[in-house]
């Protein structure tokens, strides 16, 4: 049904329609309104067969999780930031044991310092947690995504992240044609656990495997993951022939094709670059873009065939390795590995600074003269930055410096005032 | 494609307001957004939300930089954070104040704005009389409808009850129909 939503009411109404069977959460921003959603449809009996457990921390939800998904009950989470870091063992438990556990990942930067806005250093720090990772641009895909992510997950017997951007889609009122039930059930087969536990045939999960096996049980994680990469766009035609929207899938070119500039990006900022981008070829440059909607397993064939014609390629991302650079960057330049374009990483949006028009214009104007460098911080304050490495040269104890920058910030904005 | 800037403070229900304006427009089949701008969620401190409104569906997800409409739900803003930037020289201007626009010593950037774009409303007294609460939102949004045509009273009183119920609902519905007939052009 089409409604005003906002974002988590959407996702936990389509959850609530994928007819879980157990969640367990702990509330962190900004996912909290999803559970807390999903808590209220539980109480008031909408869920049908459904628990909800209240746990005494993200290690315990997840943990839970794994009990309940392991006994063959469709299985729920959601979580943010440092609650994904808290549950992190658990993360890897799940994969591990290859139990179909759909998580939503309220994107959000990880402190210190502390910062409770948008970035995608939760979800990253899970990249090798052999999870699949999907990526949502809007809040219909949000909805949408989510009972793909059912279904996939319970197809491949993996768990499924799903990556929304904190507060910019979470906490955003728009406009949402919410699943419908009939619908859902049309698309969502009841859940057939590929493994479970049960005391008539005993089994055992999690059997501890030495250097004889090892390699050859990642190696089958690997394996899995990839198959991953036939079913999810098989979902998401099945999705679109039922719905009659496209949501889901590998990835999304808009004009991409044959371009000398292609941007390569996922999640929110999508909306926003597909605006300055027409502006940009209006002005007459060539330029196009290339959203990744399946981080985990990546498309690297698919990536390659759009961008095979390019000369160049600007991965714009919310995250960043210290250390090293863009971490979507280095995947893109693995798919590209065999192709003679430039790859240009730009690291963008940290802690939830505003991504513009104004400011990625500016930014990509470079870009297509290939004047960026590598990796390029977007709208980084270089002035400030550079004061606060005098500072840290000039005294022998400076103190942290998250705090001397916010002194700084706040001395530079009353001069601008008093000026006035 | 009409974008609205709401200040506030902590505690005034700026956010809620930008939420009802989206549940408004799409009452009238239009296509909205509202987006928070979350500071650290302390009473008091200073809060901005964003509405875009439009005919066709909206991809933007950057904060709104150049509002058309500015709602103002704490005067005492005016001298704390730079509110006034972006804002159009065709832009409006909705303050709640009970004071006379003179008092509120922002002549300067009134002095660009056309006449009958900026208006005034006593919306907290107005919240203090019929709700009992300082909560201003949905005064100042009942005085939008009095001078623009984006947006319908009667459509702002079905978010009003789509995000209020029973008494609460009701008691929001006089506050918004009241600063409705209040609003005054300055």
């Amino acid at each position: 049904m089409l409604q005003q939503i906002e974002g988590s009411a959407a996702v936990a109404q389509a959850v609530a329609a994928c007819r879980p069977e157990v969640i367990a959460a702990y509330p962190i921003t900004p996912q909290t309104h999803i559970v807390e959603g999903l808590g209220d449809m539980v109480k008031r009996g909408l869920v049908g067969n459904c628990q909800f457990l209240n746990v005494e921390s993200e290690f315990g939800a997840m943990s839970v999780c794994i009990g309940s998904s392991a006994t063959g009950a469709r299985t729920y989470t959601a979580t943010s930031s440092q609650g994904m870091l808290f549950m992190m063992e658990a993360v890897y438990n799940a994969s591990g044991l290859g139990l179909p556990i759909v998580m939503t990942v309220g994107n959000r930067a990880i402190g210190p310092p502390i910062n409770i806005w948008n970035d995608w250093s939760d979800s990253m720090a899970a990249r090798d947690a052999a999870w699949i990772q999907l990526f949502v641009e809007d809040n219909q895909q949000a909805a949408d995504v989510h009972v793909q992510a059912f279904r996939l997950a319970e197809a491949a017997s993996l768990p499924v992240m799903v990556c929304m951007d904190g507060f910019i889609l979470t906490h955003a009122y728009t406009r949402v044609d919410v699943p419908e039930q009939a619908d859902v059930d049309r698309f969502l087969p009841t859940f057939e656990p590929q493994q479970s536990l049960d005391p008539e045939a005993p089994i055992t999960m999690g059997a501890m495997v030495g250097p004889e096996a090892f390699s050859e049980v990642r190696f089958l994680a690997h394996y899995k993951q990839l198959e991953a990469l036939d079913l999810i766009p098989r979902h998401a035609a099945e999705f679109e022939t039922i719905f009659e929207r496209d949501s889901g899938g590998l990835l999304k070119s808009f004009d991409a094709e044959d371009k000398d500039t292609v941007v390569v990006t996922m999640g929110s900022v999508v909306g926003t670059m597909k605006s300055v981008l027409a502006d940009m070829r209006e002005d007459g440059e060539s330029i196009g873009l290339l959203s990744i909607r399946s981080y985990r397993p990546f498309p690297k064939q698919q990536v390659c065939a759009v961008l095979a014609a390019a000369k160049r390629v600007i991965v714009f991302e919310k995250s960043l390795a210290v250390g090293m650079g863009g971490i979507l960057a280095a995947d893109v330049r693995m798919a590209l590995a065999n192709l003679p374009l430039a790859v240009h990483s730009v690291i963008g949006g940290l802690g939830g600074r505003p991504i513009t028009r104004d400011n990625l214009r500016r930014m990509l104007d470079k870009g297509v003269h290939d004047e960026l460098e590598d990796p390029h911080f977007h709208d980084l304050d270089v002035a400030v930055v550079h004061r606060e490495l005098e500072r840290l040269r000039d005294n022998q104890r400076p103190g942290p410096s998250a705090e001397s920058i916010l002194r700084d910030i706040a001395g530079a904005d009353a001069v601008a005032r008093s000026s006035e | 494609m009409f974008q609205i800037r709401i200040h506030g403070r902590g505690g005034q229900g700026v956010v809620t307001a930008a939420e009802m304006l989206s549940i408004a427009a799409f009452e009238e089949d239009r296509h909205s957004q509202a987006i928070p701008s979350f500071g650290s969620e302390r009473m008091g401190a200073p809060v901005v939300a964003y509405v875009r409104i439009d005919d066709a569906p909206i991809e933007l997800t950057e904060p709104v930089s150049r509002p058309d409409l500015l709602i103002v739900q704490d005067p005492t803003l005016f001298h704390a954070v730079d509110v006034f930037s972006g804002l159009a020289d065709d832009g409006f201007l909705l303050i709640n104040s009970a004071r006379k626009l003179p008092e509120l010593h922002i002549d300067d950037a009134l002095a660009r704005l056309p006449e009958h774009h900026v208006y005034t409303v006593a919306a907290t007294d107005l919240a203090m009389r019929h709700l009992g609460r300082p909560t201003p939102n949905t005064a100042l949004l009942g005085a939008f409808t009095a001078f623009s045509e984006v947006l319908h009273l009667e459509s702002v009183i079905k978010a009003i009850n789509a995000r209020f119920s029973g008494d609460i609902a009701q008691r929001n519905v006089i506050v918004a129909r009241a600063a409705h007939d209040a609003a005054r052009a300055d």
